[in-house]
């Protein structure tokens, strides 16, 4: 118990990576809480990755988590620009109205 | 290794309970906190477990970045009146198979510790890098040379992101006057100067 291993993390990761799927799934409100709710699932996958490195010893998953980071930033960036001119066109991004394409 | 844990749960016990916060807050503006604190308390997790370049690059790059601009959009949208409606929506169908979804992947993570668990041999904590060089040490030592391709594309995947959030948020504004250098240039002094005949004591409209 007072041992922190390797499955410690990967647990701490499991869950965060289980709340941020049901913040998706569950959302009501607006878009913006989605992209938050992804950005805590690359959060996860950085925990994964970064613990499974420490804890064999390569540093190949900390530069792997470095590109994740950076297509994080991408993502949060162009999510963000395309609520804006979707709140610009239509003047409102709770999810219940979006629904122009059926799905 | 006492402290060690102590301060393993206390650092992961605060980020459970920010990203629960994140996702069930009423207000948009508290959900953006709650993601600031979590990254804070997971970058503090990094640094603890030795990855300490990727720790403070959490700390610089999402709460001094992302997360600000998460808090821009949600100031500028004016949505932070819009309260969360859970379970009370009209066409509420979708969430028994979210609880399904998510539910399943949890287990399957859960799964996957447990095979972790149980095989000990394969990767105990005995294996960590003791070494006299830094993490970032480490890090720049491959990343700059064996990954410099990937680097670069990494670069290059942020300079695409900048220029498509400045095309999709740009717009022409009507009615805003704007300084166009080739017309200034391009104007002679027949199309630009007229000469009147001022009458006495009538004087000249000059805005027609």
């Amino acid at each position: 118990m007072t041992e922190i291993g390797l499955g410690h993390y990967l647990s701490l990761g499991a869950i965060i990576f289980f709340l941020g799927v049901m913040g998706i799934f569950l959302n009501r409100k607006n878009v913006i809480v989605i992209l938050m709710s992804i950005e805590l699932i690359l959060l996860a996958v950085n925990i994964n990755l970064i613990s499974f490195s420490i804890f064999s010893g390569d540093i190949v998953g900390q530069i792997f988590t470095m590109l994740i980071l950076t297509v994080a930033a991408a993502e949060a960036a162009i999510g963000l620009a395309i609520i804006v001119i979707y709140y610009r066109n239509k003047g409102s991004i709770r999810v219940e109205d979006i629904h122009e394409m059926k799905g | 290794m006492l402290v060690h844990s102590v301060f393993f749960y206390f650092f992961s016990i605060i980020a459970i309970f920010s990203s629960l916060m994140v996702i069930t807050s009423r207000n948009t503006i508290n959900s953006v906190f709650f993601l600031i604190l979590d990254f804070i308390s997971v970058g503090c997790l990094f640094i603890m477990v030795g990855a300490e370049f990727l720790g403070m690059i959490i700390l610089i790059v999402y709460v001094g970045a992302v997360a600000v601009l998460f808090l821009f959009v949600v100031m500028m949208l004016n949505v932070a009146e819009q309260k969360q409606s859970w379970f009370i929506g009209r066409k509420s169908t979708h969430i028994p198979t979210g609880l399904i979804v998510s539910v399943l992947i949890f287990l399957e993570l859960l799964v996957v510790v447990g095979g972790w668990k149980y095989k000990d041999d394969l990767m105990s904590s005995s294996t960590l890098v003791i070494s006299n060089v830094s993490n970032t040490h480490q890090l720049g030592l491959v990343m700059y040379t064996d990954y410099i391709l990937y680097f670069q594309i990494a670069g290059i995947i942020l300079l695409l992101s900048m220029i498509g959030a400045i095309l999709l948020t740009f717009r022409e504004r009507s009615g805003v006057k704007k300084q166009s250098y080739l017309k200034q240039i391009s104007r002679n002094p027949s199309s630009s100067i007229e000469l009147k005949e001022v009458k006495f004591k009538s004087g000249v409209k000059i805005d027609d």
